[in-house]
């Protein structure tokens, strides 16, 4: 469990070029939750999520890792960033190696695992993300955006992590390659009853995936709840960069037409469940 | 405008000591014809060659096989690769790579300044440019504090500036909140509708495609579909089947269909939705 005391930050403090990013942010985030993170850009949630496995420290407040403070001088953020895994909002920052095996090996070798451990996993996380075994000797950099943003959500996936935190991981990903990953994190964190973190631009996917939203704005957390609590605000998450999914809008639409629907949907499936009920009536 | 015949492309992956290790055939015998004013989407699966295709049309890459010709220009023309590219201007995905200057206006007029263009006409140029991505009030701004679609549109403003025939932007609101991708996507159309420039738009998001006169869909190097938008996201199986998907309107309406409603194939607004629904 992972729980963050009023937390804040601001990138070069004290200087002319200060730039405050988090304003205590405080945040319980029990174990098993699958949890979306929506913003508009520079809204702080890149920032919130690298204060999680220890990358960036804050400069006010406390984060709590299974009850223990991660900036105490004893505590390992060494092995705590094996616990947390982060795939990057870049992926090209986080490829180096010159192929693609040895690059999602290298989390797994660094936790100092036998070599046949490495392997499988290096083996299961590539088939997960669905890259096939031509690409095995390429070098990352030779790949497509999407090929590259697959490989780096392997390298952490091969990590096994318990939390698992993902910026923007679907971005440039075709619609199968989104759903297929999500899903397969979906099952995985299913399989492993891990956390699961996903930091995202796309409102349909956050409807259908999570258990909870946060919504950042300007540094703060502006709304957190289920996908249905926080996208009945719709009106209010265009003013501040955002949307709710289509169906949210159509459903409301109708409502608005005098179509008795109970709520607005925020997935296709709950819509055509709702119009279908309506309809039979 | 732009007109490619049996268009092929292989890239050659090279090992360490730089024997050759593969060769990519990232496009594999493309026709395809945009006239001049159109609104063309290009779909497709990671790895199809979308991007290819848009660096060929930006004489990035030489075309292996086959001719492209932009604006009448060959592309494999060594001496004609300035005039592709000041025809044709690119856009990419990363709002922040793409910035040059510390100032709004200055990296606006970077283009025209690089073309030769006397600064006075550069000036106009980049007031024009700049109204119209609806970025004249940030002219003096630095560009770092700009969101991530505000960026997209100075980097566009920026091609303006050059005055292009054509505009190919690839996925540049791939990285972009759902703000940030309204006003891109209703820049370019108003770029199309009253200035006439020809929008080639690579997307991963098909709400973003619906208002497009043309949708291409590009499957392992080769175009398999083509069609208006109301055309190819009526085929749902077909789309579906290269690695794509259909908007969530036409998606729901699909659905219902399944539990015996009846609703026209390739419903693609929530207005139609509705008009449909309620007769
Ligand atoms: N520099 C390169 N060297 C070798 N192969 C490459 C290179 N760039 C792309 N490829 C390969 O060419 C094919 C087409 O790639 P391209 O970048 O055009 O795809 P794309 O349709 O733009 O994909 P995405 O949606 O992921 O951006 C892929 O198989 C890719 O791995
Ligand atoms: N390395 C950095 N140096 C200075 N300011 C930064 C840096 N990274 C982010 N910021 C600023 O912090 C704020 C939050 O940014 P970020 O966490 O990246 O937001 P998001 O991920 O929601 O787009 C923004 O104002 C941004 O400009
Ligand atoms: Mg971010
Ligand atoms: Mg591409």
């Amino acid at each position: 469990m992972l729980y963050l005391d009023k937390v804040s930050y601001t990138y070069s403090p004290g200087t002319a070029m200060a730039m405050p990013a988090l304003h205590e942010v405080s945040l319980e985030i029990p174990d098993g939750q699958f949890i979306g993170i929506i913003g508009h850009t520079g809204s702080g949630k890149s920032t919130l999520i690298q204060h999680l496995n220890g990358l960036v420290k804050p400069t006010g407040g406390v984060i709590y890792y299974n009850g223990r403070d991660i900036w105490d001088e004893d505590f390992s953020r060494k092995e705590l960033r094996t616990k947390v895994g982060l795939v990057f909002q870049y992926p090209e920052h986080q490829l180096f190696e010159t192929t693609v095996v040895k690059d999602v090996e290298f989390g797994p070798r660094n936790m100092k695992l036998e070599n046949l451990e490495v392997q499988l996993r290096t083996f299961e996380a590539l088939k997960t993300v669905g890259i096939s075994d031509e690409l095995y000797d390429a070098s990352p950099f030779d790949l497509s955006g999407g090929q590259k943003r697959r490989v780096a959500i392997a390298g952490v996936l091969a990590m096994k992590p318990e939390v698992l935190v993902l910026d923007e991981p679907t971005a440039g990903l075709d619609p199968a390659g989104r759903d297929e990953i999500l899903e397969a994190i979906f099952r995985i964190k299913r399989e492993r009853n891990i956390t699961v973190i996903l930091v995202s631009h796309s409102m349909e996917d956050v409807a259908r995936f999570v258990d909870r939203i946060i919504v950042m704005e300007h540094g703060s957390v502006k709304y957190d709840g289920s996908p249905k609590e926080v996208f009945r605000n719709y009106k209010e998450l265009e003013e501040i960069g955002l949307a709710a999914p289509d169906v949210t809008y159509l459903t409301a639409m109708l409502r608005e037409r005098g179509v008795g629907l109970p709520d607005v949907a925020t997935t296709v499936e709950e819509a055509a469940d709702m119009i279908e009920r309506y309809c039979k009536h | 405008m732009i007109k490619a015949n049996k268009l092929a492309y292989e890239y050659i992956r090279r090992d360490e000591e730089g024997n050759v290790e593969g060769i990519i055939r990232a496009l594999d015998g493309v026709d395809l014809e945009i006239k001049k004013g159109d609104f063309v989407a290009i779909l497709g699966h990671n790895g199809s060659g979308k991007s290819t295709i848009a660096k060929e049309i930006n004489a990035i890459l030489e075309p292996t096989e086959g001719t492209l010709f932009v604006n009448g220009l060959d592309v494999s023309d060594e001496s004609k690769i300035w005039d592709v590219r000041q025809s044709a201007g690119m856009v990419f995905q990363n709002p922040d790579n793409q910035i040059v200057a510390s100032l709004v206006e200055e990296d606006v007029a970077f283009g025209p300044e690089n073309l030769g263009v006397p600064s006075p006409e550069i000036k106009q140029r980049v007031a024009y440019a700049l109204e119209k991505v609806g970025m004249e009030d940030h002219r003096g701004s630095s560009p770092n504090a700009l969101s991530g679609g505000q960026k997209q549109r100075v980097a566009i403003a920026g091609i303006l500036a050059m005055k292009p025939k054509c505009i190919v932007l690839d996925e540049p609101t791939a990285m972009l909140d759902p703000g940030g991708r309204r006003e891109v996507i209703k820049t370019l159309h108003e770029l199309n509708k009253k200035e006439g420039i020809t929008i080639l738009l690579i997307t991963h998001y098909m709400d973003e495609v619906t208002g497009a006169d043309r949708v291409i869909v590009m499957d392992d190097g080769k175009i398999v579909m083509q069609g208006t938008p109301r055309e190819i996201f009526s085929k749902v199986d077909e789309v579906k089947s290269h690695h794509l998907d259909v908007p969530q309107v036409t998606e729901l309406a699909y659905e219902l269909n399944k539990r015996g409603f009846r609703f026209p194939p390739g419903v693609l607004t929530k207005e139609e939705f509705i008009n449909a629904l309620l007769g």
